[in-house]
Protein backbone atom coordinates (compact mmCIF):
# COMPACT_ATOMS: atom_id res chain seq x y z
CA UNK A 1 0.00 0.00 0.00
CA UNK A 2 2.82 2.39 1.03
CA UNK A 3 4.96 2.57 -1.57
CA UNK A 4 7.53 0.23 -3.46
CA UNK A 5 10.31 -1.08 -2.00
CA UNK A 6 12.74 -3.97 -3.10
CA UNK A 7 13.78 -4.84 0.60
CA UNK A 8 10.68 -4.35 2.71
CA UNK A 9 7.26 -5.82 1.68
CA UNK A 10 4.04 -3.52 1.33
CA UNK A 11 2.28 -4.66 3.85
CA UNK A 12 5.34 -4.34 6.63
CA UNK A 13 5.88 -1.02 5.09
CA UNK A 14 2.37 -0.20 5.53
CA UNK A 15 1.92 -1.45 9.80
CA UNK A 16 5.10 0.48 10.37
CA UNK A 17 3.80 4.20 8.53
CA UNK A 18 2.05 5.40 12.02
CA UNK A 19 3.79 4.52 14.57
CA UNK A 20 7.12 5.79 12.75
CA UNK A 21 5.10 8.58 11.58
CA UNK A 22 4.12 9.48 15.03
CA UNK A 23 7.87 8.61 16.10
CA UNK A 24 9.27 11.40 14.19
CA UNK A 25 7.02 14.12 15.30
CA UNK A 26 7.23 12.93 18.61
CA UNK A 27 10.84 14.27 18.36
CA UNK A 28 9.32 17.86 17.00
CA UNK A 29 7.18 19.13 14.56
CA UNK A 30 7.49 18.92 11.26
CA UNK A 31 6.02 18.95 7.52
CA UNK A 32 5.56 15.88 4.97
CA UNK A 33 8.78 16.50 2.57
CA UNK A 34 10.66 16.95 5.84
CA UNK A 35 9.12 13.58 7.48
CA UNK A 36 10.04 11.50 4.62
CA UNK A 37 13.29 12.43 4.71
CA UNK A 38 13.69 11.96 7.80
CA UNK A 39 12.07 7.99 7.39
CA UNK A 40 14.68 7.51 4.20
CA UNK A 41 17.71 8.81 6.73
CA UNK A 42 16.20 6.22 9.71
CA UNK A 43 16.17 3.17 7.81
CA UNK A 44 19.13 3.39 5.52
CA UNK A 45 17.55 4.33 2.55
CA UNK A 46 15.33 0.44 2.88
CA UNK A 47 12.20 2.38 3.61
CA UNK A 48 10.52 4.29 -0.16
CA UNK A 49 7.14 5.37 0.58
CA UNK A 50 5.28 6.67 -2.02
CA UNK A 51 5.51 10.09 -0.99
CA UNK A 52 1.51 11.35 -2.23
CA UNK A 53 0.57 8.62 0.48
CA UNK A 54 1.94 10.03 3.10
CA UNK A 55 -0.51 13.18 3.23
CA UNK A 56 -3.47 10.75 2.86
CA UNK A 57 -1.91 9.21 6.53
CA UNK A 58 -1.28 12.41 8.22
CA UNK A 59 -4.69 13.76 7.34
CA UNK A 60 -5.97 10.36 8.85
CA UNK A 61 -3.56 10.95 11.86
CA UNK A 62 -5.23 14.24 12.15
CA UNK A 63 -8.79 13.24 11.73
CA UNK A 64 -8.24 10.44 14.89
CA UNK A 65 -6.85 13.51 16.98
CA UNK A 66 -3.90 12.10 16.69
CA UNK A 67 -1.65 14.66 15.10
CA UNK A 68 -2.93 18.48 14.89
CA UNK A 69 -2.26 20.33 11.61
CA UNK A 70 -1.28 24.25 11.05
CA UNK A 71 -0.16 25.85 7.69
CA UNK A 72 2.71 28.51 8.21
CA UNK A 73 5.53 29.68 5.73
CA UNK A 74 8.26 27.92 4.11
CA UNK A 75 11.77 29.50 4.14
CA UNK A 76 10.55 30.54 0.64
CA UNK A 77 7.48 32.25 1.49
CA UNK A 78 5.50 29.53 0.15
CA UNK A 79 2.72 27.86 2.58
CA UNK A 80 3.41 24.89 4.22
CA UNK A 81 1.42 22.42 6.40
CA UNK A 82 3.19 21.83 9.83
CA UNK A 83 1.71 18.63 12.04
CA UNK A 84 2.70 18.57 15.71
CA UNK A 85 2.10 15.39 17.80
CA UNK A 86 -0.92 15.54 20.41
CA UNK A 87 -0.99 13.89 24.23
CA UNK A 88 -3.08 11.20 22.33
CA UNK A 89 -0.79 10.94 19.79
CA UNK A 90 1.94 10.26 22.04
CA UNK A 91 -0.44 7.61 23.93
CA UNK A 92 -1.24 5.83 20.58
CA UNK A 93 2.97 5.92 20.33
CA UNK A 94 3.65 4.11 23.35
CA UNK A 95 0.81 1.65 22.66
CA UNK A 96 2.63 1.04 19.16
CA UNK A 97 5.62 0.86 20.59
CA UNK A 98 4.34 -1.57 22.86
CA UNK A 99 2.77 -3.64 20.33
CA UNK A 100 6.06 -3.66 18.38
CA UNK A 101 7.88 -4.68 20.91
CA UNK A 102 6.00 -7.32 21.66
CA UNK A 103 6.22 -8.81 18.23
CA UNK A 104 9.84 -8.13 18.02
CA UNK A 105 10.23 -10.30 20.98
CA UNK A 106 8.29 -13.01 20.01
CA UNK A 107 10.30 -12.78 16.76
CA UNK A 108 13.48 -12.68 18.63
CA UNK A 109 12.71 -16.04 20.12
CA UNK A 110 10.82 -18.00 16.96
CA UNK A 111 14.16 -17.14 15.00
CA UNK A 112 15.98 -18.62 18.16
CA UNK A 113 14.80 -22.14 17.55
CA UNK A 114 15.44 -22.16 14.37
CA UNK A 115 17.94 -24.08 13.25
CA UNK A 116 19.14 -22.44 10.17
CA UNK A 117 19.16 -19.16 12.18
CA UNK A 118 23.14 -19.33 11.97
CA UNK A 119 22.88 -19.58 8.32
CA UNK A 120 20.12 -17.30 7.83
CA UNK A 121 22.32 -14.67 10.05
CA UNK A 122 25.38 -14.55 7.98
CA UNK A 123 23.47 -13.41 4.80
CA UNK A 124 23.67 -10.03 4.48
CA UNK A 125 20.72 -9.31 6.45
CA UNK A 126 19.48 -5.66 4.51
CA UNK A 127 16.25 -4.63 5.10
CA UNK A 128 14.67 -7.04 7.21
CA UNK A 129 13.28 -5.40 10.15
CA UNK A 130 15.50 -5.42 13.48
CA UNK B 1 17.13 26.74 -4.35
CA UNK B 2 14.60 28.73 -6.19
CA UNK B 3 13.01 26.90 -9.17
CA UNK B 4 11.59 30.05 -11.39
CA UNK B 5 11.36 28.15 -14.62
CA UNK B 6 8.27 29.76 -16.36
CA UNK B 7 8.01 26.03 -17.91
CA UNK B 8 8.49 24.34 -14.63
CA UNK B 9 5.80 26.82 -13.22
CA UNK B 10 3.15 25.79 -16.09
CA UNK B 11 4.26 21.68 -15.43
CA UNK B 12 3.18 22.41 -11.50
CA UNK B 13 -0.05 24.65 -12.49
CA UNK B 14 -0.61 21.53 -15.01
CA UNK B 15 -0.62 18.74 -12.80
CA UNK B 16 -2.15 20.83 -10.28
CA UNK B 17 -5.26 20.88 -12.23
CA UNK B 18 -4.90 17.64 -12.96
CA UNK B 19 -5.09 16.42 -9.07
CA UNK B 20 -7.64 19.19 -8.28
CA UNK B 21 -10.61 16.75 -10.98
CA UNK B 22 -10.24 13.94 -8.66
CA UNK B 23 -13.03 13.47 -5.93
CA UNK B 24 -11.68 13.37 -2.67
CA UNK B 25 -8.85 16.06 -3.30
CA UNK B 26 -9.71 19.74 -2.01
CA UNK B 27 -7.32 23.08 -2.56
CA UNK B 28 -5.99 22.62 0.61
CA UNK B 29 -4.81 18.87 -0.28
CA UNK B 30 -3.19 20.48 -3.58
CA UNK B 31 -1.45 23.27 -1.90
CA UNK B 32 0.31 20.27 0.43
CA UNK B 33 0.95 18.17 -2.37
CA UNK B 34 1.84 21.30 -4.78
CA UNK B 35 4.80 22.30 -1.33
CA UNK B 36 5.86 18.98 -1.38
CA UNK B 37 6.49 18.96 -5.22
CA UNK B 38 8.72 22.29 -4.77
CA UNK B 39 10.33 20.76 -2.21
CA UNK B 40 11.28 17.75 -3.88
CA UNK B 41 12.29 19.53 -7.12
CA UNK B 42 14.29 22.19 -5.68
CA UNK B 43 16.43 19.52 -3.75
CA UNK B 44 16.85 17.60 -7.04
CA UNK B 45 17.89 21.08 -9.09
CA UNK B 46 20.76 21.01 -6.25
CA UNK B 47 22.21 17.88 -6.95
CA UNK B 48 22.39 18.63 -10.62
CA UNK B 49 19.25 18.31 -12.46
CA UNK B 50 17.35 20.35 -15.12
CA UNK B 51 13.85 21.74 -14.16
CA UNK B 52 12.28 19.83 -16.35
CA UNK B 53 14.11 16.35 -14.70
CA UNK B 54 12.94 17.55 -11.07
CA UNK B 55 9.48 17.79 -12.16
CA UNK B 56 9.16 14.81 -13.69
CA UNK B 57 11.09 13.03 -10.90
CA UNK B 58 9.34 14.54 -8.02
CA UNK B 59 6.29 13.72 -9.76
CA UNK B 60 7.46 10.10 -10.23
CA UNK B 61 8.38 9.90 -6.52
CA UNK B 62 5.01 11.46 -5.60
CA UNK B 63 2.84 8.22 -7.24
CA UNK B 64 0.06 7.82 -9.28
CA UNK B 65 -2.85 10.42 -8.84
CA UNK B 66 -5.65 7.71 -8.85
CA UNK B 67 -3.96 6.26 -5.82
CA UNK B 68 -3.28 9.20 -4.10
CA UNK B 69 -6.38 10.46 -4.67
CA UNK B 70 -8.14 6.90 -3.59
CA UNK B 71 -6.13 7.34 -0.57
CA UNK B 72 -7.44 10.64 0.07
CA UNK B 73 -11.26 9.47 -0.04
CA UNK B 74 -10.49 7.00 2.22
CA UNK B 75 -8.71 9.11 4.74
CA UNK B 76 -11.95 11.26 4.09
CA UNK B 77 -15.13 9.37 3.05
CA UNK B 78 -17.21 12.18 3.95
CA UNK B 79 -15.62 13.92 1.32
CA UNK B 80 -17.38 12.22 -1.63
CA UNK B 81 -20.81 13.25 0.25
CA UNK B 82 -20.80 16.33 1.17
CA UNK B 83 -18.96 18.39 -1.52
CA UNK B 84 -21.21 21.14 -1.30
CA UNK B 85 -20.00 23.98 0.73
CA UNK B 86 -22.80 26.45 0.89
CA UNK B 87 -21.07 30.32 1.08
CA UNK B 88 -18.06 28.72 1.72
CA UNK B 89 -14.69 28.78 -0.57
CA UNK B 90 -14.60 26.28 -2.56
CA UNK B 91 -17.63 26.23 -4.84
CA UNK B 92 -16.27 26.83 -8.50
CA UNK B 93 -17.49 29.61 -10.04
CA UNK B 94 -18.27 29.40 -13.79
CA UNK B 95 -16.97 32.34 -15.61
CA UNK B 96 -20.16 33.23 -16.51
CA UNK B 97 -21.25 33.91 -12.82
CA UNK B 98 -18.77 36.71 -13.03
CA UNK B 99 -17.59 35.20 -9.55
CA UNK B 100 -19.68 37.05 -7.45
CA UNK B 101 -18.51 36.36 -3.53
CA UNK B 102 -20.19 34.02 -1.72
CA UNK B 103 -20.44 35.57 1.34
CA UNK B 104 -22.16 38.41 -0.02
CA UNK B 105 -24.39 36.25 -2.47
CA UNK B 106 -25.91 34.41 1.22
CA UNK B 107 -27.06 37.68 2.27
CA UNK B 108 -28.39 38.54 -1.33
CA UNK B 109 -30.11 35.24 -0.95
CA UNK B 110 -31.69 35.91 2.43
CA UNK B 111 -32.97 39.24 1.76
CA UNK B 112 -34.48 38.28 -1.30
CA UNK B 113 -35.88 35.33 0.12
CA UNK B 114 -37.58 37.60 2.59
CA UNK B 115 -38.64 40.18 0.11
CA UNK B 116 -40.47 37.29 -1.56
CA UNK B 117 -42.40 35.98 1.68
CA UNK B 118 -43.08 39.71 2.73
CA UNK B 119 -44.40 40.86 -0.67
CA UNK B 120 -46.93 37.66 -0.07
CA UNK B 121 -48.25 39.25 3.38
CA UNK B 122 -48.54 42.47 1.59
CA UNK B 123 -51.66 42.38 0.15
CA UNK B 124 -52.71 41.84 3.72
CA UNK B 125 -51.74 45.08 4.91
CA UNK B 126 -54.39 46.61 2.59
CA UNK B 127 -57.05 44.70 3.59
CA UNK B 128 -56.65 41.78 1.23
CA UNK B 129 -56.32 38.34 3.28
CA UNK B 130 -55.77 35.26 1.13
CA UNK B 131 -59.12 33.97 2.95
CA UNK B 132 -60.94 37.33 2.00
CA UNK B 133 -60.01 36.67 -2.01
CA UNK B 134 -58.19 33.80 -2.77
CA UNK B 135 -58.68 34.72 -6.80
CA UNK B 136 -56.64 37.50 -6.29
CA UNK B 137 -53.77 35.72 -5.00
CA UNK B 138 -54.24 32.78 -7.58
CA UNK B 139 -54.34 35.70 -10.46
CA UNK B 140 -51.24 36.78 -8.56
CA UNK B 141 -49.44 33.86 -7.57
CA UNK B 142 -46.34 34.82 -9.77
CA UNK B 143 -45.67 37.99 -8.19
CA UNK B 144 -44.92 37.36 -4.76
CA UNK B 145 -41.80 35.34 -6.12
CA UNK B 146 -40.78 35.62 -9.80
CA UNK B 147 -40.01 39.49 -9.12
CA UNK B 148 -37.55 38.36 -6.57
CA UNK B 149 -36.42 35.24 -8.52
CA UNK B 150 -35.57 37.76 -11.57
CA UNK B 151 -33.83 40.17 -9.28
CA UNK B 152 -31.54 37.34 -8.07
CA UNK B 153 -30.55 36.62 -11.34
CA UNK B 154 -30.30 40.33 -12.82
CA UNK B 155 -27.81 40.66 -9.75
CA UNK B 156 -25.93 37.19 -10.00
CA UNK B 157 -25.80 38.02 -14.22
CA UNK B 158 -24.92 41.19 -14.16
CA UNK B 159 -27.60 41.69 -16.05
CA UNK B 160 -27.47 44.90 -18.35
CA UNK B 161 -30.08 47.62 -18.70
CA UNK B 162 -31.87 46.74 -21.31
CA UNK B 163 -32.43 43.56 -19.76
CA UNK B 164 -33.78 45.31 -16.46
CA UNK B 165 -36.05 47.03 -18.80
CA UNK B 166 -37.53 44.13 -20.64
CA UNK B 167 -37.99 42.37 -17.43
CA UNK B 168 -39.94 45.23 -15.66
CA UNK B 169 -41.95 46.22 -19.03
CA UNK B 170 -43.06 42.35 -18.83
CA UNK B 171 -43.96 41.79 -14.87
CA UNK B 172 -45.47 45.28 -15.36
CA UNK B 173 -47.34 44.25 -18.19
CA UNK B 174 -48.58 40.84 -16.63
CA UNK B 175 -49.54 42.65 -13.48
CA UNK B 176 -52.08 44.91 -15.73
CA UNK B 177 -53.31 42.23 -17.52
CA UNK B 178 -54.87 40.04 -14.73
CA UNK B 179 -55.40 42.54 -12.76
CA UNK B 180 -57.20 44.66 -14.96
CA UNK B 181 -59.30 42.62 -17.26
CA UNK B 182 -63.30 42.14 -15.80
CA UNK B 183 -62.48 38.80 -14.92
CA UNK B 184 -65.75 36.63 -14.05
CA UNK B 185 -65.65 35.61 -10.49
CA UNK B 186 -64.16 31.72 -11.09
CA UNK B 187 -64.65 32.22 -14.89
CA UNK B 188 -62.47 29.71 -16.74
CA UNK B 189 -60.63 32.57 -18.32
CA UNK B 190 -59.85 33.50 -14.84
CA UNK B 191 -58.75 30.06 -14.22
CA UNK B 192 -56.54 30.10 -17.44
CA UNK B 193 -55.07 33.28 -16.75
CA UNK B 194 -53.70 32.00 -12.99
CA UNK B 195 -52.24 28.50 -14.98
CA UNK B 196 -50.46 30.64 -17.76
CA UNK B 197 -48.98 33.64 -16.09
CA UNK B 198 -46.67 31.92 -14.06
CA UNK B 199 -45.29 29.73 -17.26
CA UNK B 200 -45.24 32.97 -19.64
CA UNK B 201 -43.47 34.74 -16.46
CA UNK B 202 -41.24 31.76 -15.50
CA UNK B 203 -39.79 32.13 -19.26
CA UNK B 204 -39.38 36.05 -18.80
CA UNK B 205 -37.24 34.96 -15.61
CA UNK B 206 -35.45 32.38 -17.96
CA UNK B 207 -34.24 35.58 -19.87
CA UNK B 208 -32.50 36.64 -16.38
CA UNK B 209 -31.40 33.49 -15.68
CA UNK B 210 -29.67 33.65 -19.00
CA UNK B 211 -27.74 36.97 -18.39
CA UNK B 212 -30.15 38.41 -21.67
CA UNK B 213 -28.69 35.94 -23.66
CA UNK B 214 -31.74 34.16 -24.74
CA UNK B 215 -31.00 33.94 -28.38
CA UNK B 216 -28.60 31.98 -27.32
CA UNK B 217 -29.52 28.02 -27.65
CA UNK B 218 -27.18 26.24 -25.54
CA UNK B 219 -27.77 29.41 -22.45
CA UNK B 220 -32.24 27.97 -23.15
CA UNK B 221 -30.80 24.60 -22.89
CA UNK B 222 -29.28 26.04 -19.40
CA UNK B 223 -32.63 27.21 -18.16
CA UNK B 224 -34.56 24.27 -19.28
CA UNK B 225 -31.62 22.27 -16.62
CA UNK B 226 -31.86 24.73 -14.25
CA UNK B 227 -35.72 24.53 -14.27
CA UNK B 228 -35.75 20.96 -13.73
CA UNK B 229 -33.34 20.85 -10.69
CA UNK B 230 -35.26 23.91 -9.19
CA UNK B 231 -38.99 21.74 -9.34
CA UNK B 232 -36.70 19.16 -7.50
CA UNK B 233 -34.97 21.20 -4.50
CA UNK B 234 -38.23 22.99 -4.57
CA UNK B 235 -40.42 19.40 -4.08
CA UNK B 236 -37.89 18.31 -1.47
CA UNK B 237 -38.23 21.73 1.09
CA UNK B 238 -41.66 21.17 0.19
CA UNK B 239 -41.21 17.88 1.99
CA UNK B 240 -39.19 19.20 4.80
CA UNK B 241 -41.58 21.91 5.08
CA UNK B 242 -44.47 19.78 5.61
CA UNK B 243 -42.52 17.91 8.26
CA UNK B 244 -41.73 21.19 9.97
CA UNK B 245 -45.39 21.97 10.20
CA UNK B 246 -46.84 18.77 11.36
CA UNK B 247 -44.30 18.96 14.36
CA UNK B 248 -45.00 22.51 15.27
CA UNK B 249 -49.07 21.70 15.10
CA UNK B 250 -47.84 18.97 17.41
CA UNK B 251 -45.19 19.96 20.02
CA UNK B 252 -47.31 23.53 20.19
CA UNK B 253 -50.53 21.10 20.72
CA UNK B 254 -49.19 19.76 23.52
CA UNK B 255 -49.27 22.65 25.39
CA UNK B 256 -52.45 23.92 24.09
CA UNK B 257 -51.84 26.27 21.69
CA UNK B 258 -53.80 26.10 18.53
CA UNK B 259 -50.89 27.19 15.29
CA UNK B 260 -53.06 26.13 12.70
CA UNK B 261 -54.16 29.57 11.36
CA UNK B 262 -49.99 30.67 11.97
CA UNK B 263 -49.07 27.67 9.51
CA UNK B 264 -52.19 28.07 7.08
CA UNK B 265 -51.39 31.77 6.58
CA UNK B 266 -47.43 32.50 7.66
CA UNK B 267 -45.53 29.74 7.75
CA UNK B 268 -46.85 27.49 4.82
CA UNK B 269 -47.04 30.75 2.12
CA UNK B 270 -44.00 32.65 3.26
CA UNK B 271 -42.16 29.54 3.54
CA UNK B 272 -43.32 28.43 0.44
CA UNK B 273 -41.88 31.77 -1.54
CA UNK B 274 -39.11 32.11 0.51
CA UNK B 275 -37.88 28.36 -0.40
CA UNK B 276 -38.20 29.38 -4.29
CA UNK B 277 -35.34 31.82 -3.92
CA UNK B 278 -33.26 29.47 -1.81
CA UNK B 279 -34.04 26.43 -4.19
CA UNK B 280 -32.75 28.71 -6.97
CA UNK B 281 -29.59 29.83 -5.03
CA UNK B 282 -28.87 25.95 -4.35
CA UNK B 283 -29.27 25.05 -7.60
CA UNK B 284 -26.67 27.53 -8.48
CA UNK B 285 -24.48 26.37 -5.92
CA UNK B 286 -24.19 23.18 -6.49
CA UNK B 287 -24.53 23.01 -10.29
CA UNK B 288 -20.94 21.36 -11.51
CA UNK B 289 -20.47 19.78 -8.08
CA UNK B 290 -23.00 17.71 -7.96
CA UNK B 291 -24.62 15.54 -10.23
CA UNK B 292 -27.74 16.98 -11.49
CA UNK B 293 -30.93 15.19 -10.21
CA UNK B 294 -33.64 15.19 -13.23
CA UNK B 295 -31.41 13.45 -15.48
CA UNK B 296 -31.23 10.55 -13.20
CA UNK B 297 -34.96 10.53 -12.10
CA UNK B 298 -35.50 10.43 -16.63
CA UNK B 299 -32.85 7.53 -16.75
CA UNK B 300 -35.42 6.28 -14.12
CA UNK B 301 -38.60 6.69 -15.46
CA UNK B 302 -38.23 6.56 -18.89
CA UNK B 303 -38.36 2.99 -19.37
CA UNK B 304 -41.35 3.15 -16.73
CA UNK B 305 -43.49 5.35 -18.54
CA UNK B 306 -42.40 3.58 -22.06
CA UNK B 307 -43.86 0.69 -20.37
CA UNK B 308 -47.00 2.07 -19.64
CA UNK B 309 -47.55 4.24 -22.85
CA UNK B 310 -46.91 0.86 -24.84
CA UNK B 311 -49.20 -1.04 -22.59
CA UNK B 312 -52.15 1.89 -23.05
CA UNK B 313 -51.16 1.47 -27.00
CA UNK B 314 -52.22 -2.29 -27.04
CA UNK B 315 -54.84 -1.63 -24.51
CA UNK B 316 -56.42 0.74 -26.55
CA UNK B 317 -57.66 -1.15 -29.70
CA UNK B 318 -59.01 -3.85 -27.35
CA UNK B 319 -61.00 -1.23 -25.76
CA UNK B 320 -62.09 1.55 -28.59
CA UNK B 321 -65.80 0.99 -29.27
CA UNK B 322 -65.57 4.40 -31.29
CA UNK B 323 -68.05 6.17 -28.55
CA UNK B 324 -67.12 9.95 -28.19
CA UNK B 325 -64.42 10.18 -25.01
CA UNK B 326 -65.08 12.39 -22.08
CA UNK B 327 -64.01 16.03 -22.27
CA UNK B 328 -61.53 15.19 -19.60
CA UNK B 329 -59.52 13.00 -21.62
CA UNK B 330 -57.80 15.63 -23.64
CA UNK B 331 -56.30 17.37 -20.78
CA UNK B 332 -55.03 13.82 -19.30
CA UNK B 333 -53.58 13.23 -22.84
CA UNK B 334 -52.21 16.82 -22.28
CA UNK B 335 -50.43 15.99 -18.95
CA UNK B 336 -49.35 12.42 -20.48
CA UNK B 337 -47.70 14.64 -23.30
CA UNK B 338 -46.33 17.37 -21.43
CA UNK B 339 -44.54 14.33 -18.88
CA UNK B 340 -42.78 13.06 -22.36
CA UNK B 341 -41.45 16.38 -23.33
CA UNK B 342 -40.27 16.70 -19.59
CA UNK B 343 -38.65 12.83 -19.84
CA UNK B 344 -37.16 13.78 -23.38
CA UNK B 345 -35.49 17.54 -22.38
CA UNK B 346 -33.78 16.20 -19.61
CA UNK B 347 -32.67 13.30 -21.38
CA UNK B 348 -31.11 15.23 -24.12
CA UNK B 349 -29.79 18.25 -21.05
CA UNK B 350 -27.25 15.32 -19.99
CA UNK B 351 -26.73 13.76 -22.69
CA UNK B 352 -23.09 13.54 -24.43
CA UNK B 353 -23.42 14.75 -27.83
CA UNK B 354 -20.63 12.64 -29.23
CA UNK B 355 -22.25 8.88 -27.84
CA UNK B 356 -23.42 6.98 -30.37
CA UNK B 357 -26.99 5.75 -30.14
CA UNK B 358 -27.32 3.50 -27.49
CA UNK B 359 -30.64 1.30 -26.12
CA UNK B 360 -31.95 4.65 -24.09
CA UNK B 361 -32.29 6.44 -27.39
CA UNK B 362 -34.41 3.38 -28.69
CA UNK B 363 -36.27 3.43 -25.59
CA UNK B 364 -37.03 7.16 -25.81
CA UNK B 365 -37.93 6.39 -29.48
CA UNK B 366 -40.66 3.88 -28.79
CA UNK B 367 -41.61 6.41 -26.04
CA UNK B 368 -42.11 9.05 -28.23
CA UNK B 369 -44.03 7.24 -30.54
CA UNK B 370 -46.23 5.58 -28.31
CA UNK B 371 -47.60 8.50 -26.89
CA UNK B 372 -48.05 10.13 -30.66
CA UNK B 373 -50.40 6.94 -30.84
CA UNK B 374 -51.56 7.21 -27.66
CA UNK B 375 -52.82 10.93 -28.95
CA UNK B 376 -54.08 9.98 -31.85
CA UNK B 377 -56.54 7.83 -30.09
CA UNK B 378 -57.80 10.02 -27.85
CA UNK B 379 -57.97 13.02 -30.29
CA UNK B 380 -59.97 10.86 -32.89
CA UNK B 381 -62.51 10.22 -29.70
CA UNK B 382 -62.39 14.25 -28.91
CA UNK B 383 -62.64 16.10 -32.27
CA UNK B 384 -66.19 15.22 -33.02
CA UNK B 385 -67.39 16.48 -29.99
CA UNK B 386 -65.77 19.43 -29.66
CA UNK B 387 -67.99 21.02 -32.04
CA UNK B 388 -70.82 19.92 -30.23
CA UNK B 389 -70.13 21.26 -26.89
CA UNK B 390 -68.80 24.23 -28.40
CA UNK B 391 -65.68 26.06 -28.07
CA UNK B 392 -65.10 27.30 -24.02
CA UNK B 393 -61.85 28.72 -22.89
CA UNK B 394 -60.99 25.57 -21.48
CA UNK B 395 -61.39 23.41 -24.62
CA UNK B 396 -59.63 25.85 -26.76
CA UNK B 397 -56.69 25.68 -24.37
CA UNK B 398 -56.61 22.13 -24.05
CA UNK B 399 -56.58 21.56 -27.52
CA UNK B 400 -54.27 24.37 -28.80
CA UNK B 401 -51.91 23.17 -25.79
CA UNK B 402 -52.43 19.52 -27.18
CA UNK B 403 -51.44 20.56 -30.09
CA UNK B 404 -48.33 22.51 -29.14
CA UNK B 405 -47.09 19.33 -27.74
CA UNK B 406 -48.01 16.99 -30.12
CA UNK B 407 -45.66 19.28 -33.04
CA UNK B 408 -42.62 19.28 -30.48
CA UNK B 409 -43.23 15.24 -29.94
CA UNK B 410 -44.09 14.84 -33.71
CA UNK B 411 -40.63 16.09 -34.69
CA UNK B 412 -38.36 15.19 -32.02
CA UNK B 413 -39.48 11.47 -32.89
CA UNK B 414 -38.48 12.37 -36.58
CA UNK B 415 -35.50 13.47 -35.19
CA UNK B 416 -34.73 10.67 -33.10
CA UNK B 417 -35.42 8.23 -35.54
CA UNK B 418 -32.84 10.51 -37.55
CA UNK B 419 -30.36 9.48 -34.67
CA UNK B 420 -30.93 6.22 -34.42
CA UNK B 421 -30.15 5.79 -38.01
CA UNK B 422 -27.09 7.60 -37.92
CA UNK B 423 -28.22 10.34 -40.27
CA UNK B 424 -28.14 13.02 -37.50
CA UNK B 425 -26.91 13.95 -34.46
CA UNK B 426 -28.05 14.28 -30.92
CA UNK B 427 -27.17 17.94 -31.32
CA UNK B 428 -30.58 18.07 -34.10
CA UNK B 429 -32.90 17.20 -31.07
CA UNK B 430 -31.40 19.24 -28.70
CA UNK B 431 -31.75 22.53 -31.07
CA UNK B 432 -35.19 21.51 -31.87
CA UNK B 433 -36.06 21.67 -27.87
CA UNK B 434 -34.69 25.02 -27.33
CA UNK B 435 -35.70 26.66 -30.40
CA UNK B 436 -39.57 25.79 -29.84
CA UNK B 437 -39.06 27.46 -25.99
CA UNK B 438 -40.57 30.52 -27.52
CA UNK B 439 -43.70 28.75 -28.76
CA UNK B 440 -44.50 27.92 -25.21
CA UNK B 441 -43.97 31.67 -24.35
CA UNK B 442 -45.91 33.15 -27.34
CA UNK B 443 -48.82 30.42 -26.23
CA UNK B 444 -49.29 31.04 -22.20
CA UNK B 445 -49.08 35.42 -23.48
CA UNK B 446 -51.94 34.01 -25.93
CA UNK B 447 -53.95 32.79 -22.89
CA UNK B 448 -53.70 35.63 -21.13
CA UNK B 449 -54.53 38.58 -23.08
CA UNK B 450 -56.60 37.16 -25.72
CA UNK B 451 -57.83 34.42 -24.41
CA UNK B 452 -60.36 36.54 -21.76
CA UNK B 453 -61.50 39.23 -24.22
CA UNK B 454 -61.97 36.27 -26.83
CA UNK B 455 -64.25 34.67 -24.65
CA UNK B 456 -65.72 37.52 -23.07
CA UNK B 457 -64.44 36.93 -19.36
CA UNK B 458 -66.63 33.94 -19.02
Amino acid sequence: MYGSSMYISKDLVAASASPMVLGILADGDSYGYAILARVRELSGGHIEWTDGLLYPLLHRLEEQGLVEATWGAAENGRKRKYYRITPRGRDSLAEHRRQWRTVNDALQETWGTVKEAAAWAARPAEGMAT
Amino acid sequence: MKTSDAGFEAQIAQWREFILERRGVTAADADELESHLRDQAADLQASGLSPDEAFLVAVKRLGAQDEISREFARAHSGRLWKQLVLAGTEAPARASDGARAPRTELWWVLALAFFAAASFKAPALFGLALFDDPEFYARNASFFFLPALAAYFVWKRHASGRTIAALAVAFAAGAALVNAYPHGSSSQTMILSALHLPIALWLVVGIAYVGGEWRSHPRRMDFIRFTGEWVIYMSLIAAGGGVLAGITVGAFGLFGVDTGVFIAEWLLPCGAMGATIVAAWLVEAKQGIIENLAPVLTKIFTPLVALLLVALVITIPLTWTGEPMDRDALIVVDLLLALVLGLVLFAISARDASDAPGFFDRLQFVLLVAALVVDAFVLAGILGRIGEFGFTANRVAALGENLILLVNLAWAAWLALGFLRRRRTVGATERWQTTYVPVYLAWAVAVVALFPPLFSFA
